[in-house]
Formats: structure tokens, sequence, C-alpha cells
């Protein structure tokens, strides 16, 4: 709609103008979220490379992979499920979005406690933020900033995705808020897909 | 004429599909993590799996493919700028290891 075509409906039709990229609101914001979230694990993970890259005594202290690669399986998999959480909502059917929206949750609470059972393997070895037995102890801050700054983003999008769905169910959100806070979870997701290769898989003791 | 079930039958044949893509490409990562290559080759070639992985990811779950165009390039162009902006330091990194060229 053009200004000369606002102006001619009249005073009050002037004030009013479309939503930006014709999205909603919630939608938008979340977007906006995500865009500036983005850059802070950017900047996470330039950081990190950055140390990595400078300091020649890295360790690499990972000797499995199992546990980053059932973690990783049940991440994607939330995805999915989150999908089918969205889908299920989309199509009217409260019990079954709000099921698919407590499984994804699971599949993040499950994903935490294995994170954080690694991480108390790896401070029984003696790892802390500022010491580690295997080289400089660089590697525990940087280690631990990245991948607690992504555990952190899980847990919020646990209670993030228990309270929508709760509140889907007892009718106060819609299917768009379950779709919003969808895409919060699809973005934890996308973060560790770059969190694995960097921190993990490059680390992997050979 | 397709019914609104069926439609919602094939959208979650697609995302089954991307699904599968997606772990695939999370597999291939762990297979490279053991191909005998260096650091750096290695580096390369995760960070190419991951932008595809991320970018499938961003199109279908996301639903970004399915958005305005305008709110597609929105997106895209400004993360993609800020993101190149941020590789400033990696020049610094290697000029610590090798001391800019001036180690005795």
């Amino acid at each position: 709609m053009s200004q000369a075509d606002i102006t001619m409906q009249g005073h009050t039709a002037g004030m009013v103008t479309d939503r930006p990229f014709a999205i909603p609101t919630k939608k938008l914001a979340m977007w906006l979220f995500i865009i500036a979230d983005t850059m802070t694990f950017a900047a996470s993970l330039v950081a990190y490379g950055f140390l990595r890259n400078a300091t020649p005594d890295w360790p690499r202290p990972f000797h499995s992979i199992v546990n980053v690669a059932v973690m990783t399986f049940i991440l994607l998999t939330s995805s999915l499920t989150m999908l089918l959480g969205v889908q299920t909502a989309k199509r009217g059917d409260k019990a079954g979005a709000f099921r698919w929206t407590m499984i994804t949750a699971l599949c993040g609470i499950v994903f935490a406690v294995l994170h954080i059972r690694e991480w108390m393997g790896l401070i029984g070895e003696g790892m802390t933020l500022f010491k580690n037995p295997w080289g400089t102890g660089l590697f525990g801050a940087a280690f631990f900033s990245v991948t607690g700054l992504h555990i952190t983003h899980v847990l919020c999008g646990v209670i993030a995705l228990i309270i929508v769905g709760l509140r889907y169910k007892g009718g106060r959100y819609h299917a768009d808020d379950i779709e919003v806070v969808g895409l919060y979870w699809h973005f934890v997701d996308l973060v560790w897909m770059f969190v694995v290769p960097f921190v993990y898989l490059l680390n992997l003791a050979h | 004429m397709t019914t609104s079930a069926e439609q919602q039958h094939q959208g979650m044949g697609k995302y089954l599909i991307v699904y599968l893509c997606i772990l695939a490409l999370a597999g291939l990562q762990f297979v490279i993590a053991y191909q005998d290559v260096s650091a750096a080759q290695m580096f390369r070639r995760m960070l190419s799996v991951s932008l595809v992985e991320a970018a499938v990811a961003v199109m279908f779950f996301m639903h970004l493919w399915s958005e305005k165009r305008g709110f597609l390039l929105f997106v895209v162009v400004f993360t993609i700028f800020v993101l190149l902006s941020m590789q400033f330091g990696w020049t610094d990194s290697f000029r610590l290891v090798h001391c800019g060229g001036y180690c005795s």
C-alpha cells in the first residue's frame, strides 16, 4: 500500500502500517533475537578458534566420540519432534501438539544430563577453568565457556517449551506460539552443529 | 486435489528427508574427524559441512525458505555480513604463532 493510498483513507488510517515482512510480530521478534544470538555464539566460537590457533600446546583430551555422537543424535531428533509439534498444533490437535512439545523438552533434558555427566568426567580428570593435565590452561576456560553458553540455551529452551506447551494446552497460547518457541529450539540445535566439530571433533586424541 | 491431511503428510515426508540429510551430514563430520589430514584441512572440511547443515536446517526446519523473499534476504545478507566481519581476528592469531615473520 502506497503512502498516497494511506492518506486517502483518512487521518486514522494513516497511522496504520503493515507488519514488517508480513510475518507475525512474535515471530519477527524471535528471528531478530536469533540473529543477535547468532552473533553471540559466533563471537564465542571465533574467540575459541583464535585461542586454539594461537596456542601451540592446545590439548586434545577427547578419546571417545560415543557420548558426543549420542548427544548430537538426541538434539537433532528433538528438532524433528519439535517440527511434529508445530505441524500438529497447526492442525488444531492440542493434545498431540502438547505431547510432541513435551517429548522435545524431554530430549533437551536428556541432552543436558549427558552434557553435565561429560563435564563431571572432565572435572574429575582435573580440568578446571584455569588448568588441566594435558596442556594450556586456556582450554578449560574456552571449552566451558562455549559449551556452557550452549547448555544454558538448552535449559532455557526446555523451560520455554514446558511453559508454552502447558499454556497452549490450557488455551492461553496458540499454534503460532508453538512455532515461535520451535524456532528457538531449532536455533539451539543449529548452534550445536558448529560446537561439535570445532570444540569436540577437532580435539580428538588420535 | 489434495486434502489438508494429505498435504500435512507430504510435509512430514519432506521434513523426514531433511532430518535424515542432516543426520547424514553430522555423521560425515565424525568420519572427517578420523581422516588423516592436517588440522587446517580438517577445519575447512568440517566448516563446509557445518555450513551446509545449518543452511538446510534454517531453510527447511525454521521455514525461512517459505517466508517472504525480502525477509530471507534481510536475514541472510545481514548475518553473513556480520559473520564475515568477525573474521579479522584470525590474522592476528597466525601472527602470534609465527611472530609476524620476525622470529629469529
